[in-house]
């Protein structure tokens, strides 16, 4: 008795320290955001203010990201994930395309660009209508819902050495780099997004979500090219399960593994090709661990 | 409810040679109220968009909604095919307006002395009429019947509830994975930058716009309407941001009716290319030109004097071209500029072209000589004839208070450059066209000012609904009443007023 008594105190006390910061966000109230309405962005040589995106703002985005930014607009109810993820709750300052290490704020070019590339497989548009100082100055009023882009500093970019050629041996290294980090626990051997723990992920917020399916032809979230791809999995796309593997996978073998995902891509490509000559088959879940 | 009919009517040489009719027939023009646009709380409930995403103010669309229908229906995020949709999702939005308004137009009226008429059509007086009334049903339905083709169906009724195909088509888009491959084929409003189906405009002479029907008095060309849907096919390209656009339309010049009644073999081009350009905190400045060239048939063979549909031979051309510039100066304000030179073959000038006069949903409304004129084998141009050629401009300012409330004016012109009757017509004798030698410089010429503003009370993603009100003052030259005194045609004024509940859903 007295044991889940205390256990119950713990548990309350726990609760409560982890939902002051809800509790914060919560309540944020209008004038804090306010305080905010001074936030800037830098863009190439463009400069945004936050006050200035406020009307496109509430023209284009507040039914999904809501009046707050905490992703609670009308329509956010409608969604359901995996297949439709919510909107981004700004608030949280926590993104997805980064091109900074995992855990840190985004660049105001990486915000510039996710507005301006919209997000494949969910209901985010691709917002490339807008002037580039228009989408400049969204990036501040963004910004400005989250209090973390008050205390901190955005993340230093990643190095993205220069694209080596692609080769045979490299896209076979990539298929090694793939099976050693365990990409196809996720995404699964052949890229399909069954591995075994497909189905049961789950986002930060508790939220079902899907690995990417390399193979039925859309567009990776994050951008396309293979630097984006490189980006992808050096960087992470925080507040999901697909981490950063940053600290497993030196950057000549990140090549290499695009190199390899290219080749399980719907699209011809160069890889695929190689791949197909090869005969290279998917990786085997069942091989012993490599050794390094 | 459809302006095809209204346009049609109202430009027909058959009315215009009777002023009187001319009058009566502006004012069922306006009373059928005025043509309905593109509004789609389905796409909105589909995307979970607000209409404000796509309209600057429903069913006027942004650049971002422009992208979207020029896109085939689609967001381009690989959703938009049926198959990741609800099932008990269905694409159907219904749009009707509730409006009072207030008419004025001058007019012949006969007079009377105790108890007796003493005079037919003897005076002009101004008939103001104002009262309750409805516009008509639209239902739009549309979207992607599968990645990349998709469709658009529009059963439109005019206020009785008689209905007609406004917009039937199927598309095919980003074919070979590219934006420049796209096709549609069947009955659709052409390219027009400044859409006249989304006009925010409700009124009869508002709720067009001049410079898309402008035909000179008298003149039998009816295919030359921009603003009227076209039956053909079109094919559009643009960038990726769609800041380049083109099209190219291969049109039959039937002026969007159905039933193969006009010209035996008779068709029309449009062609149009505009180019955004970024101007930073102003925004996107677009501009762009379009020409409209076409021939129509001017002799329709005759079965016991009335013509045979869909005999006409004897193409004469015609022309249409302009430029377009969209310019904002900030979120809340932009201005909107078309501007028109028109030529019509002197044959048109003279009356010929139109000898089916049709309603404008297929049916032949000649059924009994005398039809209007036609160029029988053998027929010569009256002496001084020569081909009408007018300019005209388009000017829509708007001011965007915010997403919810917007204020609305537009200003048009058309000036005559060169009347059908030329200078050296016979003093005199009445042409084909029903006008009476040598015509003024300005007969026909328009102004139209419109002010209005629209109000939505709430912006979803799910419904529409706005209160509206609007002003018009229309005039033309010489289209008038009669003049008790000299005979002459006096100047035409039509005004209206107009509160309306305008709902989608
Ligand atoms: C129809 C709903 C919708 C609208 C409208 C919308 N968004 Fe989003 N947005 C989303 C969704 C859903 C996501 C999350 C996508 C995901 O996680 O895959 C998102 C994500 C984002 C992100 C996160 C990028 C990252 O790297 O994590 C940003 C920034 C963003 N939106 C900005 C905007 C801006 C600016 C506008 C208005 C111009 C806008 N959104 C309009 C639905 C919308
Ligand atoms: C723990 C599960 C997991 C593992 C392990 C994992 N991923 Fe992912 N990955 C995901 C999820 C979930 C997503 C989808 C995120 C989203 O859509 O927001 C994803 C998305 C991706 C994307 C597409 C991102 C985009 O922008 O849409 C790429 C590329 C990718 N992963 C590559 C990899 C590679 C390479 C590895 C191994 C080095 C890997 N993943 C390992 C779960 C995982």
């Amino acid at each position: 008795m007295r044991r889940s008594l205390i256990r119950w105190s713990l548990f309350l006390l726990a609760a409560a320290v982890f939902s002051l910061p809800l509790v914060s966000w919560a309540q944020l109230t209008k004038a804090d955001l306010d305080s905010r309405l001074k936030m800037e962005s830098h863009v190439g040589n463009i400069t945004g203010h936050a006050k200035d995106g406020a009307a496109d703002y509430h023209r284009y985005c507040e039914g999904c990201h809501g009046v707050r930014g905490d992703g609670n607009g009308e329509v956010a109810q409608w969604f359901d994930p995996p297949n439709f993820p919510k909107p981004r709750d700004f608030q949280l300052g926590i993104f997805k395309c980064r091109s900074t290490p995992t855990g840190t704020l985004p660049t105001d070019q990486d915000l510039y660009d996710a507005i301006s590339r919209g997000f494949d497989r969910s209901g985010m548009p691709i917002w490339n209508t807008f002037t580039k100082q228009e989408r400049v100055d969204l990036v501040a009023w963004v910004k400005h819902f989250s209090p973390r882009f008050v205390s901190e500093k955005p993340g230093t970019a990643i190095q993205i050495p220069p694209e080596p050629e692609v080769t045979a041996e490299r896209v076979k290294a990539g298929r090694e780099v793939f099976a050693r980090v365990q990409c196809w626990k996720c995404h699964g051997v052949t890229g399909e997004a069954n591995g075994p723990s497909a189905s049961t992920l789950q986002d930060d917020l508790g939220r079902p979500i899907a690995a990417f399916n390399f193979t039925e032809g859309s567009r990776p979230k994050c951008g396309d090219t293979d630097q984006d791809i490189y980006r992808i999995f050096m960087t992470g796309l925080d507040g999901t399960p697909m981490p950063s593997f940053a600290d497993n996978i030196k950057p000549d073998e990140a090549w290499d593994l695009v190199f390899y995902l290219r080749s399980l891509m719907r699209e011809p490509s160069k890889e695929k090709a190689i791949a197909q000559q090869l005969g290279l088959k998917p990786v085997d879940p069942n091989a012993p661990a490599p050794t390094q | 409810m459809r302006i095809d009919t209204q346009s049609r009517l109202f430009r027909n040489p058959l009315s215009l040679r009777y002023p009187l009719t001319a009058a009566l027939i502006v004012v069922f023009v306006i009373l059928s109220g005025s043509q309905r646009a593109n509004a789609l709380p389905a796409f909105a409930r589909k995307y979970g968009l607000r209409c404000s995403a796509c309209h600057e103010s429903w069913p006027q669309l942004n650049n971002f909604g422009l992208k979207f229908r020029d896109n085939g229906y689609q967001l381009m995020n690989d959703h938009d095919a049926p198959i990741w949709q609800n099932p008990s999702y269905w694409p159907v939005t219904f749009r009707i307006t509730p409006i009072w308004h207030r008419l004025s137009v001058n007019q012949n009226v006969d007079t009377y002395a105790g108890g007796v008429q003493t005079g037919t059509n003897s005076a002009i007086d101004r008939i103001s009429s104002s009262g309750f009334d409805l516009s008509g049903l639209d239902f739009h339905t549309g979207g992607t019947l599968e990645k990349n083709i998709s469709f658009y169906v529009l059963p439109s009724s005019d206020p009785t509830g008689a209905f007609h195909f406004e917009t039937v088509m199927g598309r095919l888009d980003n074919l070979f994975g590219s934006p420049w491959l796209n096709i549609k084929f069947g009955r659709f409003e052409l390219n027009n930058l400044l859409s006249e189906k989304r006009t925010l405009f409700l009124t009869g002479n508002g709720g067009i716009y001049q410079t898309y029907h402008f035909i000179p008095v008298g003149d039998g060309n009816i295919f030359g309407q921009m603003g009227d849907n076209q039956l053909g096919l079109e094919y559009v390209g643009h960038s990726v941001d769609d800041r380049t656009r083109i099209s190219a339309s291969l049109l039959s010049s039937s002026d969007g009716n159905v039933n193969l009644i006009m010209g035996a073999n008779s068709y029309s081009e449009f062609f149009t290319f505009d180019q955004a350009f970024d101007a930073g905190k102003l925004g996107v400045q677009r501009l762009g030109a379009y020409a409209f060239v076409g021939q129509a048939a001017t002799y329709y063979k005759t079965s016991g004097g009335v013509p045979i549909p869909g005999s006409g031979i004897g193409n004469k051309g015609f022309s249409r071209e302009g430029f377009y510039g969209q310019f904002y100066f900030g979120p809340h304000f932009d201005l909107n500029v078309v501007t028109q030179h028109g030529q019509d073959n002197a044959w048109f000038g003279q009356g010929y072209g139109n000898p089916i006069a049709t309603n404008g949903n297929g049916a032949a409304t000649c059924t009994a000589a005398p039809c209007p004129p036609n160029n029988f084998p053998g027929t010569a141009l009256p002496v001084g004839a020569q081909a009408p050629s007018w300019n005209g401009v388009t000017f829509e300012a708007r001011y965007v208070y915010s997403p919810q409330l917007i204020f609305l004016a537009v200003y048009e012109t058309e000036r005559m450059s060169q009347q059908a009757n030329g200078s050296g017509y016979t003093v005199g004798f009445t042409g084909p066209n029903g006008l009476t030698g040598p015509s003024a410089s300005n007969l026909g010429n328009i102004s139209n000012y419109t002010i209005g503003y629209r109000y939505n009370p709430f912006m979803t993603s799910r419904a529409g609904f706005a209160w509206h009100n609007e002003f018009n003052i229309f005039h033309q030259q010489g289209t008038g009443p009669a003049s008790p005194i000299s005979g002459l045609s006096t100047n035409l004024t039509v005004s209206e007023l107009l509160l309306g509940f305008d709902f989608d859903f």
